[in-house]
């Protein structure tokens, strides 16, 4: 168990070290921080002593050094359009990311694990065959699509609910600010979380649904109706256990997929996050708000990724003898 | 009174082509204490018989006629909880392949003390002793800290120890056993076919051991039911039908085993394959792999011809 | 030498009129329907510069005077655009075919190469092991945690920002395809290199090697044509998907440009204009995007449940 813990660990740290090269080499080719800086009256002799003085002649690996020793301190640069350090404007952004995040993993696990176990049992029940067709609907609709029709619908047609922005937030620690507290920034949340959540839900629906229905016909659960069991208990612990192996594991990447995506729903719904932030800062060649963006999601991603793996080392005995890439 | 009775057994399995039938008109009764052998080919229906009884075939497949009475109680149409008691219970069920038969996430001692809770009122703790007993009845050493581990961490006959175990916990009246030692190696198949035995006889319980292998049933089995494309074709004391079998089929089985054959020699063996299911010929079934064949075994099917215990499936019955 | 030909496209239909899958296919009517509706799509959008009542990319064929009239059967309908216009006063119906076209070709070409790549590293990794199987498994799980949505989004932002729009706009269908098609080839390597796991261990492997053929004679003549049917199963889901990235890609200003736009980047282009009611700039390139992916995930659903091949997943 040490051994598979040290191995991830160690895996974890060479691709945040594969990001920050590439990071890097983006800000390094993107954009020219000189111009940025003086404009471009400025006359070469002048430019090639501010670049010496500010260490842009020096090799590659020495300027990846000293970026990487400042990364490490926190510092990843000054965002050109905002004029702050990126990562401070970066934090800013991360709580309303968060919340819509989380706004979309209630839906989704308060909705998938019922509907996907009751479909995995009952296959032939209507509800089964409606929540199916429903889901294969869902994955066809592009999560941009979904959010243009729930603001089309209830913000212009119905004016029920907003269509933009965050609404009331509290700020929690002095430095959290969070939207889940408020009753209207709830209803700022409802329509970009539903949104964000009608992509992964029915993924999530159809694998466990079929994960489950694969293990509802193992060997085991029919032992374990020979042995007497009452139902709930024949689903609940012994199918229902053995299907959530790999829907942790899958279920760690769609975290990351709902990342990406929150660059969507927040683009739509115009949700002050780090997505959207992220989308600007292309449209205005801010290349050191892009890196940090590039290197606190992939932390974001590695993180979330070295803890499902470890999750599922605990729930899953056998990664105690041997790594769950070993097998076979 | 037989302990289990069963009479007119018919399963089908519902499919897109057609409907299949898995078996059809199986009957035999089990006393009190008795082991009985189901013999047949891989398809012969031995499994789906067996799996019957406890209303636990496999999907589509149902029970579409015959009864099933077991303590005097018909239980082929009884309700879901009924059989739950008695699954595990009454009657309990060894399955073919101990590495598959546990679940992989779940301590010994969780999967073992849940089918005590199951079915009687007790403490967790009186079944961990329940438990530890029984895992000493089927000679496993230090049972205690067997009950922590998780089955990947025992060996296959260990896993199936302990799957025999399970079937013991709530001293049941018959054991179903399916293949019990098919997926074993073979030193340790004699070891399990052993402590069955001596589990049988100890607990004074009834045993329906289904199997492949002449050979084994042999060894255990009291009487022996003949299984070929979902019908019994032959029954009988073990002893007799092994040294005199009446269907050619039969015969071609114990011709089949290794012992009645001469180093040297070529196996015997029965030509040709077992009928599909879907596609069972009229009149006898086995008529097309039958060196004894007539016009009569073409048209007509042979009836279980019944004289007191012993009873055959075939026009021309074998003598000596 | 023609009879040859006639003999072998006969027994082709008789196997293909015998085989499962038509049987299956011609007893459901939502794997019949999805075909036709892709088939139409297909055909329309391939026949679009003879269909289409204008040429959307010739700037002197639309007139800023035509924007935003509404679709037939509304109040201010003109009957040259059945489907109305955008903002641009280009005609919905036009851009709507050109447009499925764009999304249908960058859906199928990207899927191919992440085919080519995906098929040759899972072949490799899957028939060698050892080593390069777990350092190509470790980088294939590693890219896909990235997940291709947001290595699209980086790629196509770095590269817009280097080489500049202008560039962009010109090369800008063979680049998507690159981009998605590099995202996603783990989808492939993974499921080829549990097929060849699987059928490494069969026994006419052994036999081939025995005889002497080499790996690569062996991979691609006798371990390939196994993997087949789950390959067909992910490929549909792939096209669906790379439909639906190029999409998101060109709703966030990153994919097709506005003057040759994609089904995506038709809804980019009218999402501005649902709050003042001009919803058919949006609406009818959602609707056909929508009915398109639909039609080819139940297709792949539809296949997926007739080959039913154990989808090797993880």
């Amino acid at each position: 168990m040490i051994a598979f813990l040290v191995r991830r660990l160690v895996q974890a740290a060479v691709v945040m070290l594969v990001i920050s090269v590439l990071s890097f080499s983006i800000q390094n080719h993107l954009g020219d921080p000189l111009r940025e800086l003086v404009g471009q009256s400025v006359s070469e002799e002048i430019r090639d002593a501010l670049r010496t003085e500010m260490g842009l002649n020096d090799p590659f690996l020495v300027q990846y050094w000293r970026f990487l020793g400042n990364a490490v301190k926190g510092d990843l640069g000054t965002s050109y359009f905002f004029k702050r350090p990126a990562l401070e404007v970066i934090m800013d952004k991360l709580p309303a990311t968060i919340d819509l995040v989380m706004g979309a993993t209630f839906w989704i696990l308060v909705f998938s694990i019922p509907v996907g176990a009751f479909a995995a049992i009952n296959p032939k029940h209507w509800f089964s065959r409606l929540s199916m067709g429903f889901s294969i609907v869902g994955i066809s609709i592009p999560v941009f699509l979904t959010a243009i029709f729930l603001i089309y619908v209830f913000a212009v047609e119905l004016g029920w609910l907003p269509s933009y922005g965050r609404g009331d937030t509290v700020t929690l620690f002095g430095v959290w600010t969070t939207s889940l507290l408020t009753g209207d920034g709830l209803r700022h949340l409802l329509l970009p979380s539903i949104s964000l959540a009608s992509v992964i839900l029915p993924l999530f629906v159809r694998m466990i649904r079929s994960e489950m229905m694969e293990v509802l016909e193992t060997e085991y659960v029919k032992f374990a109706w020979a042995k007497g069991l009452p139902r709930q208990r024949v689903w609940m612990v012994h199918a229902f256990k053995n299907t959530l192996l790999p829907v942790v594991t899958v279920g760690g990447v769609q975290i990351g997929i709902m990342v990406a995506y929150t660059i969507l729903t927040e683009t739509v719904f115009q949700w002050p996050g780090m997505g959207f932030m992220f989308l600007e800062a292309i449209n205005r060649v801010d290349t050191p708000l892009i890196v940090a963006y590039l290197i606190v999601v992939g932390l974001i991603f590695v993180i979330t990724n070295t803890v499902v793996d470890i999750v599922y080392g605990l729930v899953n005995p056998m990664v105690k003898l041997v790594g769950k890439h070993d097998e076979q | 009174m037989a302990l289990l009775s069963i009479r007119n057994l018919e399963v089908v399995f519902p499919l897109r082509t057609g409907t299949i039938p898995a078996i059809q008109d199986v009957s035999y009764d089990l006393e009190e204490g008795e082991r009985i052998g189901i013999v047949g080919e891989s398809g012969a229906g031995k499994s789906v018989s067996a799996f019957a009884i406890l209303n636990l075939v496999s999907q589509p497949g149902y029970l579409s006629s015959g009864s099933i009475v077991f303590e005097g109680q018909e239980i082929s149409n009884a309700d879901d909880e009924t059989m739950r008691r008695i699954r595990g219970n009454k009657i309990s069920m060894i399955f073919q392949d101990p590495m598959m038969t546990l679940n992989p996430v779940l301590t010994i001692s969780t999967q073992m003390e849940e089918t005590l809770l199951a079915h009687t009122r007790m403490t967790r703790e009186a079944a961990r002793s329940i438990a530890i007993e029984k895992l000493r009845a089927v000679q496993i050493p230090s049972p205690e800290k067997r009950l922590e581990q998780y089955p990947h961490e025992l060996s296959g006959g260990m896993r199936q120890r302990i799957v025999i175990a399970i079937s013991l916990l709530t001293d049941p009246r018959i054991i179903i056993a399916d293949e019990p030692t098919t997926a074993l190696d073979v030193t340790i198949q004699a070891e399990i076919l052993e402590l069955l035995l001596a589990l049988c006889n100890d607990y004074r319980m009834g045993l329906i051991l289904i199997t492949h292998d002449l050979g084994v049933v042999s060894q255990i089995s009291q009487r022996i039911l003949v299984m070929y494309a979902g019908r019994i074709i032959e029954q009988g004391n073990t002893r007799e039908v092994i040294a005199s079998p009446a269907h050619p089929y039969t015969r071609g089985l114990v011709g089949a085993l290794p012992e009645m054959t001469r180093p040297g020699r070529r196996l015997n063996q029965i030509p040709g394959t077992m009928p599909s299911l879907q596609s069972i010929p009229t009149g006898c079934p086995f008529h097309d792999r039958c060196s004894h064949v007539t016009d009569l075994c073409r048209s007509h099917r042979p009836d279980l011809v019944s004289g007191s215990r012993r009873a055959v499936a075939c026009h021309h019955p074998l003598t000596g | 030498m023609s009879s040859d030909t006639l003999e072998i496209s006969g027994s082709f239909r008789k196997r293909l009129l015998d085989s499962p899958v038509y049987y299956s296919f011609v007893r459901n009517p939502t794997a019949m329907a999805s075909a036709a509706v892709l088939a139409s799509f297909i055909l329309s959008s391939a026949l679009a510069p003879w269909l289409a009542p204008f040429d959307p990319w010739d700037q002197t064929q639309f007139d800023i005077m035509d924007s935003e009239i509404p679709p037939a059967g509304s109040d201010g309908a003109d009957g040259r655009f059945l489907l109305g216009t955008d903002a641009m006063g280009r005609d919905m119906l036009s851009t709507i075919l050109y447009g499925t076209g764009i999304s249908i070709v960058i859906g199928v070409f990207a899927t191919i190469l992440q085919a080519a790549i995906g098929v040759t590293v899972g072949l490799a990794a899957g028939y060698f092991g050892g080593r390069l199987d777990s350092f190509l498994m470790r980088i294939a799980d590693i890219q896909l945690s990235f997940t291709t949505l947001m290595v699209a989004i980086i790629i196509l932002a770095v590269f817009q920002t280097t080489v500049g729009p202008r560039f962009h706009e010109d090369f800008a269908v063979m680049i998507i395809i690159l981009v998605i098609g590099v995202a996603e080839w783990p989808q492939y390597a993974r499921t080829v290199r549990a097929c060849v796991l699987g059928e490494k261990k069969k026994e006419y492997v052994d036999a081939a090697r025995v005889i002497g053929l080499g790996p690569t004679r062996i991979l691609y003549r006798h371990i390939l044509p196994n993997t087949f049917s789950p390959l067909l199963v992910i490929s549909t889901v792939q096209v669906a998907n790379a439909i639906i990235t190029e999409a998101a890609l060109s709703f966030l200003g990153l994919g097709m440009p506005v003057t040759k736009p994609s089904l995506g980047a038709l809804i980019r282009n009218g999402f501005e204009f649902i709050f003042s009611g001009a919803w058919w700039i949006t609406a009818f390139p959602a609707v056909v995007l929508v009915v398109l992916i639909l039609s080819i995930n139940l297709l792949g659903d539809w296949l997926r449940d007739v080959l039913n091949p154990r989808l090797y997943e993880k």
